[in-house]
């Protein structure tokens, strides 16, 4: 197995994965769950994965527009701990918050959007998570790199889960919204400057101040 | 089906001193039943007398309790007062109590005008006295899905409509809350359409649960909890359960409110709680009783369809929800 460098951004990269948790087990133990601590955690591991998602769509326009390369080699390492959290996320939901009922389950998971979104991402988060070593690198070739591009389609649906579970509308801009407008702005401008032009703009940008 | 119109014996008009209180919790544990929410309580370090807590392997893969045997413990005081949805502070509920612990309620007025025959403008030293404070011990279940069990203090709204008399032709009672940038910060926040507002239908607001509570717990209401006086209104969600009151209107039109201004296909004016109806995005068939380790079934009306059903008869609740 190739040498892994323990780098300051790699130690940095590593706390910051698990600082989330780290902070719930001190929670844990000083008694500041909450008085409705289930829900506490659901919403603090939630909102541990759609920051850690985000933290790992930004490692490639950290390279194509500052020519900074060294984040990009730890995209797997935030995008497992995105699902590391989702997957505490879902565990406290199936099992603690509605004690594996399936009655409740399947209806809060087929028949109310909010969940529904969810679970789908969380299914599609899945996929990547368990293809995203090496070795499926190299079974999958071609459509390796086809099936990680899911995560374009799971980033809008988990900033519509998130929004979707709060009282108010993100698409009139009414009531409880402020946290997922923020981060669905911030997955829009990560998403937008990967598309063609936008990345050809600046990937040309940082080749000619590079050969200057 | 009989089963969903029976009211759960929560007896609304029992006065009980609070060393009652106290006495009926172990009562209650007496009678075994106590929920693994105790020992979850324990162990988020709330402040209890030598509880018995039950092993939690008794409620492991139970389906969602049935009401007819749970207990309806009282949620503790300190989770009552530092648990709070009052946006006008702030959305974290457990940071509304630190941002309100300054907050004004003396003096206070509460304007009582509109189509009525006294109109007045009322102090709050004169609610306090004029109108026989009771206690009633209420479930409040937010639309959100969690729910309390509170010994609010206060008098019924209807002593207070009877004493300013709505004419003949009022049909609604309107409610508004203090608007004040200046001692909530949340109210900076333009995504909402501030001052918080409220209605009920004039028999929904003469029914004796009604109440305009003024304290909880035998002590005068906290400002996260709504001080100096708020509604409380047990069957709907705890949003129509207004807060810190300036102005009470009665009026022959439908009033706006909050939540149906911001997502009228989620909220809407009755607010019923009704496990058939659920929001559009999540369901409402069950709830988390704040200190309990599972979930429980939600009930008609919150439990109280014997005393409110009568309200919306004929009424097809899916519409008018």
């Amino acid at each position: 197995m190739k040498k892994l460098k323990l780098t300051p951004l790699r130690i940095t990269i590593h706390i910051i994965g698990i600082f989330p948790l780290a902070k719930l087990l001190f929670d844990y133990f000083n008694n500041n769950l909450t008085i409705n601590p289930i829900q506490y955690l659901e919403q603090q591991t939630g909102l541990a994965a759609v920051t850690l998602l985000v933290l790992s769509l930004t490692t490639t326009p950290l390279r194509t527009v500052f020519n900074w390369r060294q984040p990009s080699k730890h995209r797997r390492a935030l995008g497992l701990y995105s699902f590391f959290y989702a997957m505490l996320h879902v565990i406290i939901f199936t099992a603690i918050d509605y004690g594996f009922n399936l009655n409740l389950l399947f209806e809060a998971t087929f028949e109310k959007r909010y969940t529904l979104v969810g679970s789908i991402a969380f299914i599609l988060l899945l996929a990547l998570a368990v293809t995203s070593f090496n070795w499926s690198m190299r079974k999958l070739g071609k459509n390796w790199k086809r099936l990680h591009k899911l995560i374009y389609l799971i980033a809008p649906l988990v900033i519509i889960h998130f929004a979707w579970s709060l009282k108010g509308d993100i698409f009139t801009l009414q009531g409880d919204v402020i946290k997922p407008l923020i981060y669905g702005m911030i997955v829009l401008l990560l998403l937008g400057l990967r598309l063609p032009p936008v990345k050809n703009f600046f990937v040309k940008r940082t080749k000619r101040s590079a050969r200057a | 089906m009989d089963k969903k119109l029976k009211s759960v014996p929560v007896k609304s008009s029992e006065i009980t001193s609070k060393a009652d209180y106290l006495s009926r919790r172990d009562f209650l544990k007496q009678m075994g039943i106590v929920t693994a929410g105790v020992a979850l309580l324990a162990a988020c370090g709330t402040d209890l007398p030598d509880e018995t807590s039950a092993s939690p392997a008794d409620l492991q893969s139970a389906p969602a309790q049935d009401n007819a045997t749970l207990s309806e413990e009282l949620t503790d005081y300190e989770g009552v007062i530092n648990y709070n949805n009052y946006y006008e502070f702030t959305t974290d509920k457990e940071g509304v109590a630190p941002l309100s612990k300054d907050f004004k309620t003396n003096p206070w007025t509460v304007e009582v005008t509109g189509m009525v025959n006294n109109p007045k403008t009322y102090g709050i030293e004169d609610l306090l006295s004029g109108f026989t404070q009771e206690e009633r011990i209420y479930r409040l279940r937010c639309v959100e899905a969690w729910s309390m069990v509170i010994p609010w203090n206060g008098f019924t709204l209807a002593s207070l409509l009877k004493e300013v008399e709505p004419t003949s032709a009022a049909k609604y009672v309107r409610f508004e809350t203090l608007l004040d940038e200046s001692q909530m910060p949340g109210t900076k926040n333009k995504l909402y359409p501030w001052p918080y507002q409220e209605g009920l239908r004039l028999d929904e607001a003469m029914n004796n649960l009604t109440l305009l509570a003024t304290g909880l717990y035998g002590e005068s209401l906290p400002g996260q909890n709504g001080a100096p006086i708020r509604l409380v209104v047990p069957w709907k969600y705890g949003f129509k359960s207004i807060k810190s009151i300036v102005k009470i209107e009665l009026t022959d039109k439908q009033p706006e409110t909050m939540w149906e201004t911001i997502a009228p296909n989620e909220y809407g004016f009755y607010a019923n709680v009704n496990p058939d109806v659920d929001h559009p995005r999540w369901s409402q068939s069950s709830e988390r009783r704040i200190g309990e380790f599972q979930r429980r079934e939600t009930l008609m009306f919150n439990g109280y369809a014997e005393e409110v059903a009568y309200l919306y008869e004929g009424m097809d609740l899916t519409k008018f929800y």
